[in-house]
């Protein structure tokens, strides 16, 4: 069976991690390579930058950070942000990320979602949906609205039948996040995630809201996601990776425990 | 120890796995060339994408003869993801131009046949396998360690005892086989953590002294 994952999400601007990680005892915390090293060290199962620079400068960048990130950690490493052709894609996933992420392109264009996943195999290709709750919908009938451009534009398209319609066109995987949800600490929309587990057979990767170790245990079951992205919960250093996977497996779901198999990971440790 | 052939057969990209056995302790180096592969003390060969397309490539760059040489001489081999399933006889994925199964290097026979249980596929993530014997490979790690697999198609070995590890999606299939200095692993050392950097260290270990095997 497979393994619930975590996932921590870093903001990468400029080569540089922006917001949180706080706590993280970090020669330089705002380093990319070293914060992605560090969880890695820690048990993250995967890594996601969101590169929220818009320039072309940004996008040079990304590559030059992906290519460090990649030479550093032994995890997948997804890359998400402004992607918008397979030229992109192609460059990342040459650079060492191993999963792209698409959102506001795939939107405006949901044939890059097809041409990427025919080009590069559906399991490189992540859409990340930006979903918030119609407020004129009945409680007992909810649906989401799809948000484009970091969540600033509604698209009047349903957050269910986007997340079925992405699936036909060989995403292999989808980033959910609740905006409204997202940065309440309250806990994940899981009736939203559910809903768009339900319809699809790929994963799904729960986002936004997080505040305690019971809330990602809730996406992972009510919720039914695959995985939870976890990125205020880690980096102001309420919860260690560890702590999250101990309450995750004493609740009986199955997770890569974080065990360094007597490995010296560390390269100063190798020479110790 | 002598360097590690880790073999470009041209549809992979190798610089995770490079990085990994150099962090693994091992000193490799990426190559096409059939020479440099023969004179190596170990090789790993990695590889992604379709079965057939990396057959025919092997074949065209005369690297498929260099990779049975190495193969008879009890050189230390390790395949990784479509790289285990070359080693195999054929693959049921359907040839584009005849209506003949692929065939592979066929170092180990079976077969390499695809997830058809209704399950999502690929199969991507991380999963345990579990080893049926005890084996070099696998020294230092508890049964049932996670690695990271993503992939549609897995290895049927003739002969069940070259089937090394189980792991089970919808059923078990093989997460890794094994035939003297053949070894080979469906899922991806380079992208599974510490539990994947000491597999191939212990990959190391086993080019050190290939006694252990």
């Amino acid at each position: 069976m497979l393994a619930k994952r975590i996932i921590p999400c870093l903001d990468v601007k400029g080569g540089r991690v922006v917001k949180g990680t706080r706590f993280v005892n970090l020669r330089d915390a705002g380093d990319p390579v070293e914060l992605a090293a560090f969880y890695d060290r820690e048990g993250a199962d995967e890594l996601i930058f969101l590169d929220i620079t818009a320039s072309s400068e940004g996008r040079r960048a990304i590559l030059d950070t992906v290519r460090k990130t990649a030479a550093a950690i032994f995890i997948p490493l997804t890359v998400g942000g402004g992607i918008d052709s397979v030229e992109f894609m192609g460059e990342l996933l040459q650079s060492g990320a191993d999963k792209v992420s698409i959102n506001t392109a795939a939107l405006k264009d949901p044939g890059l979602i097809q041409a990427g996943a025919a080009r590069f195999g559906s399991q490189c290709i992540v859409v990340a949906i930006d979903a918030r709750r119609v407020k004129s919908a009945p409680p007992e009938a909810p649906c989401w609205e799809v948000y484009s451009h970091g969540g600033r534009y509604p698209t009047g398209r349903d957050a269910v039948q986007w997340a079925v319609e992405v699936e036909k066109l060989g995403a292999g995987e989808i980033l959910l996040t609740s905006m409204d949800a997202d940065g309440t600490l309250n806990g994940y929309d899981n009736a939203l995630l559910a809903a768009v587990a339900g319809a699809v057979s790929i994963p799904v990767i729960a986002s936004g809201g997080a505040g305690t170790l019971q809330h990602l245990y809730e996406a992972l079951t009510l919720g039914k996601a695959h995985a939870v992205l976890a990125a205020t919960i880690l980096h102001y250093g309420a919860y260690s990776i560890r702590s999250i996977k101990q309450f995750l497996s004493e609740k009986g779901l199955p997770v890569r425990p974080v065990n360094r198999y007597a490995f010296n990971y560390l390269p100063e440790e190798a020479g110790a | 120890m002598g360097k590690v052939a880790i073999v470009d057969s041209g549809c992979a990209n190798l610089s995770s796995i490079h990085k990994a056995l150099l962090r693994a302790g091992i000193t490799a180096f990426v190559t096409s060339e059939a020479k440099a592969i023969t004179g190596a003390a170990g090789v790993v060969f990695p590889g992604v994408g379709s079965f057939e397309h990396a057959a025919a490539l092997l074949k065209q760059k005369g690297l498929d003869e260099a990779l049975l040489q190495c193969a008879a001489a009890g050189k230390p081999f390790l395949g990784i993801c479509l790289g285990l399933q070359l080693l195999f006889s054929c693959s049921e994925e359907q040839s584009s131009a005849t209506n003949r199964l692929p065939s592979g290097l066929n170092v180990i026979p079976g077969k390499v046949i695809r997830f058809s249980h209704g399950l999502p596929v690929p199969h991507v993530g991380w999963n345990r396998a579990v080893p049926r014997y005890r084996h070099p490979l696998f020294e230092g790690l508890p049964d049932g360690a996670y690695f990271y697999f993503t992939h549609s198609y897995f290895v049927q070995p003739e002969n069940p005892g070259h089937i090394l590890a189980l792991a089970e999606y919808g059923h078990p299939f093989t997460a890794a086989a094994a035939r003297q200095n053949l070894m080979g692993v469906q899922f991806h050392p380079e992208k599974s953590g510490p539990a994947g950097l000491r597999l191939l260290s212990n990959f190391g270990k086993i080019i050190a002294d290939p006694d252990l095997l």
